[in-house]
């Protein structure tokens, strides 16, 4: 060795050991090009929907891997984000489809060129299976295969190898919507039945842990409770193929890790981050945060008309002009969300929904109300609430006992932990007062209507009972919107609601993502979990 | 000598005398669970589901059966090995523990050895010099590590040594993305990438574990350093101590032949407690730093009444904590020949 490159290496060395310790470790960086890294709070337990007790983050296995027969279009929101268009049904599978004549069956047309990640055809036996399968097993899936009046195997046909038919119980509007939700995704039935064996004919167990579909992702690496790493589907046919190779989801639980994580630029996205860190992270440079209002889910004060006082609907306006809504939305929403009150007739002008209540706060006329009832002295009364949710929902419920002490009703505040909420708010229907947060995929107010405000109906859990809004329900939850009887009833509808106040609307909540601004492609979704067959990265 | 047979016989015996306590655990835990409110079918069956696919779930769970006849399908699978499967997570409990668990006592042994590493000496410090600054210092760290919470302690670390400065990797679990787990030998990513020598995957393995280990052996480190020093202290002032200097021994070998090994004893005892409860307890650093462990699998489990989940883990931890106590004691007898472990 001579001096010259002696002292050249010892150069080289010295800077490197040099840049060394400056050398911070990145993850986004380290992760090959063409990879996103997401982080989401909570945990994937299957990679099959249909199984029973399949928890929610699992559904973007659905939507990433899985392609159904219909899809929804895309639209941009007002603030340029992107976001599903439920008013625009488009071909996913299926390229085209029409109802017969006799308006009794829709036929689909499957398209020539759609394969499985395995290279085999999509045909209309695949299709068949799999919604054999959504109404078959029970659970979850059946019961939203059925809003849209799909109920049993026999309604469905495999006509030819590229037709597929079914047969209507009912002509709705909900069936093809309901087709586009994350539950009639389209499996490899041939894969499947390979699995399949005579205690398990519908091979639960292998796509339990295994993915066997035609959509934009594979799933290359489940580390329950860890990650889940899809790769790419380059034989993708449903749409453009997603702009990056790879997405990792990573599950760090606690929600201050994530903000550090997507601070510091080492993840590209935080999915699903909380009201204040939206409000706090959209100011950090790098980093741009989405909130899209959630479709069709309003969070609510909930009286319920199993308790006495609240049978009267003036105690139940009088509580409505209690509440402290603009507080509540400044403390409990941090400023996310649209607000529900302060309507302006107590009839609607149109059929939006969700749209205001014609309900803010006047403590003096909740005082005038509540003169004109029995009550007029006040009542004591429970006002519970989720401890899962309970990030928004114990300060609202604050905020909202000390608005009812001013009218003198007393409330003491029940925190009921998550597991046993179900149960008693929803199933027993036995809390007096409380929050609850119902949102429904299907976007129309019937539908929203039909959950929450029908007797019996698991969300209508204020034991709300009336024979006029069950009559209107029925009359609109299948109706055409283009009907021309469909909007005096909505209307109707939303008057009764206004005046009844079963369910007291508090705001409409937001669905927020951080992500780098690097990262392209987030659209929001009604399902609100990770859509990833859009995302790309710029320089990747 | 015949020692090692009896000791061998005598570590049989002492397992045979568990298997009744950890009768009582399984009992307890199947009573206890079944006694939580709260309805996992209705929490599984989802938020839309209605009465029918309620029963439908309650019955693939077998909870429609009697509790005798739970009890006694419970029993058969236990002694096949299976311990059902948690619903929560969709995997079988086994699989799970033996997943979590390795992941859980690397931390803590990690953890546990740094701490031992720090409070040992400092105790004995403080005890040689007491009310000298050392004994102020440790007394010190010892408050701020056992009043600071582990979740604290965890996030100030992230924000500090991570956030800020930029020196600790991502808080994301075991492993960064760059790296692919080395094949399971023991189930500790250190020891297992070091046994294929595999330098670069250990040198990572030991970045992630780094600041959730610092975190728990902070928090550690108190109970540890006041046991060391109390007992030193109480050794010191002993007849023999004084003999040992009056004989003119020399101060080395009066604190270690003498002092330390009489000192130790409790510190054991100390160290299998902490261990013990560190082991469940540390949910919340695990939650900080996305550590795949058993602490916040059992939580969660019991958080949504996922009962085959909760039975695993006590009984995990039961079985765990029977061979604990077994080794504490063995290590006794190899400290202090006194103690025997015949009854």
């Amino acid at each position: 060795m001579d001096r010259r490159k002696f002292i050249k290496t010892a150069g080289a060395t010295a800077l490197s050991a040099n840049v060394l310790p400056f050398l911070k470790f990145s993850t986004a960086e380290a992760a090959p090009a063409g990879t996103a890294v997401v982080v989401i709070g909570q945990t994937l337990n299957s990679l099959d929907l249909h199984r029973k007790g399949t928890n929610r983050p699992s559904y973007q296995i659905s939507v990433n891997c899985y392609d159904r027969l219909v899809s929804f279009g895309t639209k941009k929101m007002p603030d340029g984000s992107l976001s599903y268009d439920y008013s625009v049904l488009k071909p996913d599978l299926a390229e085209s489809w029409e109802l017969t004549a006799d308006g009794k069956s829709l036929i689909f047309k499957l398209r020539a060129d759609a394969v499985f990640s395995d290279g085999s055809s999509v045909t209309a036996e695949d299709v068949k299976w799999s919604l054999d399968r959504a109404v078959s097993l029970g659970g979850f899936p059946a019961v939203q295969m059925k809003a849209g009046s799909l109920i049993k195997p026999e309604q469905f046909v495999a006509v030819d190898e590229k037709t597929f038919k079914i047969d209507l119980i009912r002509p709705s509007k909900l069936t093809l919507p309901d087709l586009a939700v994350p539950v009639p995704f389209i499996i490899n039935s041939k894969v499947a039945k390979k699995h399949a064996t005579k205690d398990d004919p519908w091979a639960t167990e292998y796509l339990h842990r295994n993915v066997a579909g035609s959509g934009a992702y594979k799933v290359t690496r489940w580390d329950p409770g860890q990650q889940l790493v899809y790769e790419r589907n380059d034989k993708w046919t449903s749409g453009p193929l997603p702009g990056v190779k790879r997405v990792i989801v990573r599950e760090v639980p606690s929600g201050a890790t994530r903000r550090a994580l997507i601070e510091r630029g080492d993840v590209d996205m935080s999915f699903g981050v909380s009201d204040k860190d939206a409000k706090e992270l959209a100011e950090k440079k790098g980093v741009s945060v989405v909130a899209t209002p959630i479709e069709n889910c309003i969070y609510c004060l909930c009286p319920n008309l199993a308790f006495e006082p609240f049978q009267d609907k003036k105690v139940r306006q009088a509580v409505a002009f209690t509440v402290p809504y603009e507080e509540i939305f400044k403390v409990a929403a941090y400023g996310q969300g649209v607000p529900m009150w302060g309507g302006k007739a107590a009839s609607p002008a149109d059929i939006s929904w969700p749209q205001p209540f014609p309900y803010s706060t006047n403590i003096e006329k909740a005082k005038a109300l509540l003169a004109e009832t029995k009550y007029k002295d006040g009542f004591e009364v429970p006002l519970s609430i989720n401890l899962s949710l309970a990030s928004w929902m114990e300060p609202a419920a604050l905020l909202i006992q000390e608005g009812l002490a001013k009218v003198g009703i007393k409330t003491t505040i029940e925190k009921i932990p998550g597991a046993n909420w179900r149960s008693q708010a929803l199933v027993e229907k036995k809390l007096p007062l409380h929050l609850e947060n119902f949102g429904g995929w299907l976007n129309y107010p019937d539908y929203y209507f039909f959950w929450a405000y029908l007797k019996g109906h698991l969300f209508n859990s204020s034991n709300y009972d009336n024979p006029e809004v069950a009559k209107l329900v029925d009359e609109t939850l299948h109706m055409e919107v283009s009907d021309p009887a469909y909007e005096p009833k909505i209307k109707r509808l939303l008057e009764i609601a206004f005046d009844d106040v079963p369910r007291i609307p508090l705001w409409q909540p937001t669905l927020n993502s951080a992500m780098s601004t690097k990262l392209t492609g987030y659209e929001y979704w009604f399902h609100r979990q990770l859509d990833a067959r859009k995302l790309g990265k710029v320089g990747a | 000598m015949a020692a090692p047979t009896s000791r061998l016989g005598t570590i049989a015996r002492r397992l045979g005398q568990a298997l009744p306590a950890l009768f009582g655990v399984i009992v307890v835990t199947f009573l206890l669970t079944r006694a939580l409110p709260g309805d996992p079918a209705a929490y599984f069956a989802g938020p839309a589901a209605d009465e029918k696919s309620i029963a439908q779930i309650r019955e693939s769970l077998g909870l429609d059966r009697p509790l005798p006849e739970q009890f006694l399908l419970y029993l058969k699978d236990l002694a096949q090995g299976k311990m059902g499967n948690s619903i929560s997570t969709g995997q079988p409990v086994a699989e799970e523990l033996v997943r979590r668990l390795p992941a859980s006592l690397e931390l803590t042994f990690f953890a546990l050895l740094l701490s031992l590493a720090i409070a040992v000496p400092m105790g004995v410090l403080a005890a040689t010099h007491p009310g000298k600054p050392i004994d102020h210092i440790c007394r010190f760290i010892v408050t701020a590590g056992v009043s600071l919470p582990t979740f604290f302690t965890g996030l100030a670390l992230v924000f500090v040594f991570y956030y800020l400065l930029g020196w600790a990797p991502s808080p994301l679990g075991r492993l960064d993305f760059a790296y692919v787990s080395p094949p399971t030998v023991t189930g500790f990513y250190v020891i297992d990438a070091l046994l294929i020598g595999d330098f670069e995957t250990a040198g990572a393995a030991l970045a992630q574990l780094t600041l959730p280990a610092i975190t728990l052996a902070l928090f550690t480190l108190a109970p540890l350093a006041r046991m060391t020093r109390a007992s030193m202290l109480q050794v010191l002032s002993s007849e023999f101590i004084r003999t040992a200097r009056a004989a003119g021994l020399s101060g080395a070998t009066v604190l270690g032949t003498y002092a330390f090994r009489n000192a130790v004893l409790p510190v054991i005892t100390t160290l299998g407690m902490v261990f013990s409860f560190t082991l469940g307890a540390n949910v919340l650093v695990e939650k900080v730093f996305a550590w795949p462990g058993i602490g916040s699998y059992a939580v969660e489990a019991l958080v949504v009444s996922d009962y085959a989940a909760v039975q695993g883990f006590v009984l995990s931890m039961a079985v765990l904590f029977v061979a604990l106590n077994l080794v504490i004691d063995i290590l006794y007898t190899l400290i202090d020949p006194r103690i025997q472990l015949d009854d």
